[in-house]
């Protein structure tokens, strides 16, 4: 139960609450309020993972989103595991389970550790180089060893249980980072009547004000922090968010939020989602991000035990934790003499490395008089130590910081680094704001705001806290007041800091002489300093270049911590400064993102929504099997018994040819079109004539798109003078409606016309079959429904047992067919009154499946023909189209493809054996054993058997296919092995004249 | 993701909407003789703008109003919105 390293009293931690944990099958305890990584160091544990190339041990840098190394593995009981964990960012609970990542068969010993045995063989471009020969080795040799010896975490094979929720919120002014700049401009901009939302990627709100020695007003910081937090829950115009980050900074001030919701309790209801994707649409962004620390750069500094001192000083602060009890600090500036002063505090006696000549600053001096001894002029030259790190070879610094005067061994237990500060200019920078060099802090700060963003604090640049109170203060107050025009302006309050001298810009050690230690820029991508010298040795000049040839910043931390030292040294190599080397792209996420939060909700079935008709129950209740149709589920067939889908198809089927079947036909898109040029308007979107289709009569119609490729087809009614219903295939439903308000709006405005999509308001049932008169008869006791007063393509208006309906002859199956529309709600009372009424006739319902039957063997063309490359006289309607009139996609249909006389046409395909099905897809060939590629003559596009012959039974689009009817070729399918020889028939292969449709 | 100002309805975002292609293209009129080029300048030839562009998009999730945008290509700014028998 020992912490070793945990100090008494200090911290942010709950006490009272102890939590067991298991790491790389070790148990361990930590406190409530812990990270795994402060848990981990109370326990002595620095070696946390392996390198990604050269399996180097390694331990914990940073002490939040900046850490590189300590990525695990996270396992829970309900056998659910998440890869690429950050140890500084996962909150300690009960029974946490985690192991490290990229070591076999343990992190303390590591098979593949063997590489860094090798590593001069592994410079940068490595791979490039080596892997080119022979080729095909590859993808069979290569790269599975390669993906399987680098990388990190197991992915899980198992779907991801837990629920993921999105939110959309508005806002005036969003806070990202709630340090002292962003508390103070939230409490500005609130305090001025904005509607604000102020985010903290941690659990504790604050930032450095939880670990700076600094007061504000007669409070110290933590406490002002705490305050201004309550105050800020307590207005009702704000909402404040721990634990969520501001991750991405889209167009037109979108700004996207994730929130950890979940995995910090120890007991969470089960309505909790685990994670919460906030939207943010806001009208003003300040960016409050902070700024990240630079490590110094040595030969060997990135044994476990070197980390960032401003890490080494939160882990103190905030959890309590010694990182060590033999520290080294190693600095070229003030602000790590913070972290030292602290050790010092705790009872130990830190050695300070200073690469400055000397600083006469406050702070320096505080660290004087408590007795810290100070090597001004000095450095780290090189670490020493297996799984963490035991002594330093440090040295003092010739005047031109080439070499070392001397070198001694110090002992350590740990080297606590700062290089200066990097501002955390990520959301800046995805927004759009260029981004200029300070020559002064060494980095680059936010410049010219292209969105509605304001900087301030530390990611500005400004690294004071009177500077960042004043700049939060003053800004919360101007943003406000441009959105809200009120004029409450509050005064920042006093405070008080230690003050700072400049840093020393040198910040990568010389190697000892004679020695080719690695010096580590990128500890994620293993990217040392001699990999950045080969890349602009060997002609890389572009920062982008350089990037992707080493993979300098392209791991997951997206070089937070080693980006800037890494154009540094470019820089340094081609003797240019850094403004001119340039910097690479930032781009959302800030940091990795679980890819169920991206999806929400919207996985499974809610991936998009179910359309039903209002039969569905129905069909459930009589065995029906659906099928997706777009949106919709429609039923497919009905099973019998054991019945396969071929037995139900042809069941079905057979029986609307020799008795009655009903079909639910309610998905078919429906558009009613209304107004005194309604008939003008389908006159030019429909290639036939439509002016004078006579009221109380329905017609087909083909549309073209504009390129003169067939659309759409379906039939039109005419309900009265200025009344038309429309139909189209359920596929197209949506966008015709979209072409069709194009034209009327767009295009012809003049047109007196208005269309509205009705598909959801009618119920349709299709009822087909030779004894489909006498039902319709049954159904309409009043109506006349003889072949003379409602022929083939009539139309009706009638009762149904006074449910008002329409009745339309119309037919897909090629049988004597009406199709019945009521009002939605009574589709359940049309569908039983037809089955009630028919049954006996025989009456069965038919799924899609035998739909598609009668279809194909008529010859009706459907989607699988009108596939968005065919013209109509490639489906052999080219006697649809007016020569008389002109409409959408006419003036296509001269160009040279198109009047080619040797173009597809459609025609039907059987098999010479009459027995087997031939696959859709397959191609038709005239020799199946010509050598490859086989010249393609036409493919199949849709399959049957016929009920009507008892055999097999295709549709195809056959180059010169009229000609070849008659003609023996081959349909090949490679995908199912199949060779099948084929003859090519009409595709009318039911009833040619269409006398059943008429009788 | 995108804020567009629907002339009927307001501000509403981006996936509400559909983008429709360059608004300066003029559909010939209906019987009218063109060349074979006019007509394929039409169908096929659009301008990829550096810049401002002036589209057309549809409220599809909405109102269903197609409208007018002048947006900028390179930084999406919207500068302007209208309805379709407004000038922009």
């Amino acid at each position: 139960m020992t912490q070793k390293y945990r100090l008494d009293k200090k911290g942010y931690i709950n006490r009272k609450k102890l939590i067991s944990f298991k790491f790389n099958g070790k148990k361990y305890f930590g406190y409530e309020g812990d990270t795994l990584a402060s848990a981990l160091l109370a326990n002595g544990v620095h070696l946390v993972g392996r390198s990604f190339k050269y399996h180097r041990p390694r331990g914990f840098i940073g002490a939040g989103v900046d850490e590189p190394n300590a990525k695990v593995q996270l396992y829970n009981k309900e056998d659910k595991n998440e890869p690429n964990v950050l140890a500084t960012e996962v909150e300690l609970v009960e029974g946490l389970t985690a192991k490290s990542q990229n070591c076999w068969p343990s992190v303390s010993f590591d098979f593949g550790a063997i590489n860094n045995l090798f590593s001069k063989f592994f410079p940068a471009g490595f791979y490039y180089k080596t892997f080119m020969w022979p080729k095909n080795f590859w993808y069979r040799i290569y790269e599975p060893i390669i993906r399987k010896a680098a990388g990190l975490g197991v992915a899980p094979l198992k779907p991801d249980p837990d629920r993921y929720e999105h939110k959309f919120e508005y806002c005036d002014v969003l806070v990202a980072g709630s340090g002292p700049a962003g508390i103070s401009s939230a409490l500005a901009a609130a305090k001025n009547g904005a509607k604000v939302i102020l985010a903290e990627e941690k659990p504790r709100f604050g930032g450095s004000l939880l670990s700076d020695e600094v007061t504000i007003g007669n409070k110290n910081g933590k406490d002002w922090a705490d305050e201004s937090i309550s105050q800020l829950k307590s207005m009702p115009n704000v909402i404040v968010k721990n634990r969520s980050q501001v991750f991405g900074y889209y167009d037109h001030n979108m700004m996207v939020m994730i929130e950890k919701t979940k995995d910090h309790l120890e007991k969470p209801s089960k309505f909790i989602p685990r994670q919460r994707l906030w939207y943010i649409r806001a009208k003003e962004v300040v960016i409050s991000t902070g700024s990240i620390e630079r490590p110094l750069v040595f030969a060997n500094n990135d044994r476990p035990g070197i980390m960032l001192a401003s890490a080494a000083k939160e882990y103190m602060k905030v959890y309590g934790v010694l990182v060590g009890k033999k520290p080294i600090i190693f600095t070229n500036n003030d602000s790590a003499y913070d972290c030292a002063i602290e050790f010092k505090k705790n009872g130990i006696d830190p050695l300070v490395l200073d690469i400055r000549k000397s600083s006469d600053s406050s702070i320096v001096k505080e660290a004087k008089n408590l007795n810290i001894k100070i090597k001004f002029s000095h450095g780290v030259a090189n670490s020493k130590g297996h799984l963490r790190v035991n002594s330093a070879n440090i040295g003092k610094l010739n005047d031109s910081k080439s070499s070392y005067e001397n070198l001694e061994n110090v002992s350590c237990d740990c080297i606590c680094v700062s290089g200066n500060w990097t501002p955390t200019v990520h959301l800046s920078s995805q927004s759009g704001n260029k981004l200029k060099f300070n020559d002064k802090i060494d980095a680059f700060i936010p410049n010219q705001s292209r969105q509605n963003e304001t900087t301030i604090g530390s990611a500005s640049g400004a690294f004071t806290l009177k500077k960042s109170l004043e700049d939060g203060f003053s800004k919360g107050y101007e943003l406000s007041k441009k959105i809200t025009g009120k004029d409450t302006k509050s005064l920042p309050p006093t405070s008080n800091e230690r003050s700072s001298e400049e840093h020393d810009k040198f910040w990568c050690m010389p190697l000892p002489k004679g020695k080719h230690y690695k010096r580590f820029v990128d500890f994620q991508n293993d990217v040392a300093v001699s990999d950045i010298e080969l890349a602009v040795r060997e002609g890389f000049r572009s920062i982008e270049h350089v990037k992707r040839y080493t993979t300098l910043g392209m791991a997951t931390d997206q070089g937070k911590t080693s980006n800037l030292n890494g154009l540094q040294l470019v820089s340094n190599v081609e003797k240019k400064i850094v403004p001119e080397v340039g910097h690479t792209t930032f781009r959302p996420p800030y940091n990795p993102v679980t890819i169920g939060a991206i999806v929400g909700r919207e996985v499974g079935k809610n991936y998009r929504p179910t359309r039903k008709s209002p039969m569905h129950s129905w069909h459930e209740k009589n065995n029906a099997v659906f099928v997706d149709a777009g949106l919709w589920l429609r039923p497919r067939y009905y099973k019998q018994g054991n019945e396969t889908l071929n037995d139900a198809a042809i069941r079905e089927a057979t029986n609307v040819r020799n008795n009655v079947g009903v079909c639910d036909v309610t998905s078919l898109g429906k558009i009613d079109i209304k107004g005194s040029d309604s008939a003008e308007f389908l006159n030019r979107v429909y290639t036939n004539a439509w002016m004078k289709l006579p009221v109380g009569k329905s017609r087909y119609g083909v549309m073209l798109r504009e390129d003169g490729i067939v659309f759409d087809d379906g039939t039109t009614t005419r309900i009265s003078e200025k009344h038309f219903h429309m139909t189209t295939t359920t596929a197209q439903a949506v966008n015709i409606l979209a072409h069709l308000e194009y034209y009327l709006q767009v295009v012809w405005p003049e047109l007196d016309v208005n269309v509205l999509s009705t598909t959801e308001q009618w119920a349709g049932a299709a009822v087909a079959g030779p004894n489909s008169r006498d039902l319709m008869g049954k159904l309409f006791p009043n109506l006349d429904v003889s072949n003379e007063t409602l022929p083939f393509m009539g139309f009706k208006e009638e009762d149904l047992f006074g449910v008002p309906a329409r009745i339309f002859r119309i037919s897909f199956s090629g049988e004597l067919a009406y199709e019945i529309n009521v009002e939605s709600g009574y589709g359940i009372f049309m569908w039983e009154k037809i089955m009630e009424l028919g049954k006996e006739m025989n009456i069965e319902p038919y799924g899609t499946e035998a739909l598609s039957t009668l279809r194909i063997e008529m010859g009706h063309v459907a989607g699988s023909e009108i596939d968005g490359r065919v013209i109509s006289s490639d489906l052999s309607l080219e006697g649809m189209l007016s020569k008389k009139k002109d409409f959408i996609g006419k003036r296509s249909l001269n160009r040279e493809a198109f009047i080619n006389p040797d173009r597809e046409k459609i025609v039907g395909v059987v098999p010479l054996d009459r027995k087997t099905m031939i696959p859709e897809g397959s191609h038709l060939v005239k020799d199946n054993k010509s050598s490859l590629p086989n010249p393609k003559l036409g493919h199949i596009s849709a399959s049957c058997w016929s009920v009507e012959y008892n055999n097999p039974f295709s549709l195809a689009i056959l180059k010169e296919g009229k000609k070849r009817i008659g003609e023996k070729l081959y349909a090949l399918s490679p995908l199912k092995n199949k060779s099948i020889p084929v003859e090519i028939v009409s595709s009318h292969y039911v009833d040619p004249k269409g006398e059943r449709v008429r009788s | 993701m995108l804020e567009i100002k629907c002339p009927y309805c307001g501000k509403r975002s981006q996936n509400e909407f559909s983008y429709g292609g360059d608004a300066s293209v003029k559909r010939p009129a209906l019987e009218k003789e063109i060349s074979d080029k006019e007509w394929d300048d039409f169908v096929y030839f659009r301008k990829n703008p550096r810049g401002k562009h002036l589209e057309l998009w549809h409220h599809v999730s909405g109102c269903r109003q197609w409208f007018k945008v002048s947006r900028d290509t390179t930084t999406h700014e919207i500068h302007e919105t209208s309805k379709i028998n407004e000038e922009l």
